[in-house]
């Protein structure tokens, strides 16, 4: 579990997370939402270390991370993976070379062993048969699922994720969420995803943040979207004229059968 | 105050990249990549700048030369002292600070752009020690290596000018490098290798990772690589001359 408490971040003149308090739930896909600029990946980069706090606390179980220092902050790294929103894949490196990266530099795993486990989480990712491949040679949906294979080698209890579904078609998107969501489950691990893909928001959101100029402007699960009044909520995730008719349409159909919800 | 915060941040960087390896058999495969880099890949331009700033330093000096008493052999003592004590160590690095300098911070750069080294960083590698150390060990090892290659065949290429241009006969040029040798200049020579070596992988590391923006950033960063690292090499060898003569 990762709690954030009263976190704020100023670039200058600019607040651009103001007090934000909130709890990443363990075995669960918790979802950082909001408008471009709301601070979304500010405050994932805070939660990985990547940025410094202005002031507030994070909290990985019952360590505070914003504390240690860079080299107390490496044993708690070990335990994190993320994935970038360009993959950040190493381009001189085939597929396999950097899935099994983490192997290299943090264990003491013999090759038999490391190509073992590369091939394991390679057809976890259903990415079998690509080993030899190098990043350019893949398409973006295949980079996201090698930067997950490289993000969950190392079986982390945090996996953090930027954006996965940018710049990847429904099908493909959809099959990332899934992967990400079945993942999480299976391992128990503490997942936070910074998106603003709506299917993502329906699918497959277990805890969802949404984030409003910087600040948190609702909490909830996929399950009580529809049915929240927040009108930033509504605003965000019925942003478009086809999804305000499909709302209506919902509500339109929930208050003409009374007690049933589709 | 802009020089400060580089200067400062610069040292700091330096200090940073000391740091204990994650893995040291990580670190020694990436050092021999980049010595690879470095050396071979480099060994043609090292190759036909010191063939032809030997020759040239032949000619113009057998010019000068002119029908003065000065014996004709002075030529090629000149030829391999001057290649040993200033062209071989200053040109090589000045040709290298354009070649390996601009690639390394363009290499760099490229990583911080496409979020590389931030990955790395969240995996928990110390990003500094990973990036630089291997290639600044790479350069201090391998660039003296290249200046003594440059040195050699800055010689030939004076030799091959003498001879094929009929300035001095053969043997008054291997005359003239036999004559006078002082072993001191090699030390002279590795010392300028070894810092200008330093200077110019720390400088090219240093604009690459701090490389913010897009591509015209990068670009900036690698032309800052190279233009800064050939100054400080011509200053440092304007101090080592005083400090090593």
């Amino acid at each position: 579990m990762i709690r954030i408490e009263n976190i704020e971040k100023q670039f200058g003149e600019q607040r651009v997370l103001k007090g934000i308090s909130t709890v990443f739930e363990e075995g669960k896909t918790n979802l950082i939402i909001g408008k471009s600029g709301a601070g979304k990946t500010v405050m994932l980069k805070i939660l990985v270390g990547l940025i410094q706090p202005t002031s507030g606390t994070v909290w990985y179980g019952n360590t505070d991370f914003t504390a240690l220092s860079t080299k107390q902050r490496k044993a708690i790294r070990t335990e994190m993976g993320m994935l970038f929103q360009g993959s950040a894949l190493f381009d001189s490196m085939t597929v396999e070379e950097n899935v099994r990266f983490p192997l290299d530099m943090f264990t003491k795993l013999t090759r038999k062993e490391k190509e073992i486990k590369v091939n394991k989480t390679l057809e976890r990712v259903e990415l079998t048969g690509s080993n030899l491949k190098y990043p350019s040679e893949v398409s973006g949906g295949m980079q996201k699922r090698v930067g997950i294979a490289r993000a969950i080698i190392l079986d982390p209890k945090f996996l953090f994720c930027d954006e996965p579904n940018s710049g990847l078609d429904p099908t493909t998107s959809m099959r990332i969420d899934e992967l990400l969501h079945s993942i999480t489950v299976e391992n128990q691990m503490t997942t936070v995803i910074n998106t603003h893909d709506m299917n993502s928001v329906m699918e497959i959101g277990d805890n969802i943040n949404l984030l409003h100029l910087g600040e948190l402007a609702w909490v909830g699960n996929c399950e009580e979207v529809m049915g929240s009044d927040n009108a930033l909520l509504q605003d965000f995730i019925f942003a478009s004229p086809f999804l305000k008719r499909l709302r209506d349409s919902f509500h339109a159909n929930r208050n003409a059968q009374p007690g049933q919800s589709s | 105050m802009n020089f400060f915060f580089h200067l400062g941040r610069y040292f700091l960087f330096i200090k940073n990249m000391f740091a204990r390896p994650e893995k040291l058999s990580m670190y020694w495969r990436e050092t021999t990549r980049q010595m690879i880099d470095i050396g071979i890949g480099s060994l043609i331009i090292v190759g036909l700048v010191s063939v032809f700033i030997g020759a040239v330093t032949a000619v113009q000096f057998a010019y000068q030369l002119g029908g003065s008493s000065i014996p004709k052999y002075y030529i090629g003592y000149i030829v391999r002292d001057i290649m040993i004590i200033e062209l071989a160590p200053t040109f090589t690095c000045l040709a290298l600070a354009g070649k390996v300098g601009s690639n390394i911070a363009a290499e760099i750069g490229g990583m911080r752009q496409k979020e590389q080294i931030d990955a790395l960083e969240v995996m928990g590698v110390d990003t500094t020690a990973y990036l630089v150390l291997p290639k600044m060990i790479a350069a201090v090892v391998v660039i003296p290596m290249l200046v003594v290659i440059s040195a050699s065949l800055g010689m030939g290429g004076g030799y091959l000018a003498c001879t094929f241009g009929n300035l001095v006969s053969d043997a008054e040029f291997m005359q003239g490098l036999r004559a006078f040798f002082e072993p001191y200049n090699i030390w002279m020579m590795e010392i300028k290798a070894f810092v200008f070596a330093f200077l110019l992988t720390s400088i090219s590391c240093y604009q690459g990772f701090f490389v913010t923006g897009g591509s015209i950033e990068l670009g900036r960063a690698s032309t800052n690589a190279v233009v800064i690292s050939n100054v400080l090499i011509l200053l440092a060898d304007y101090v080592l001359a005083l400090l090593l003569t």
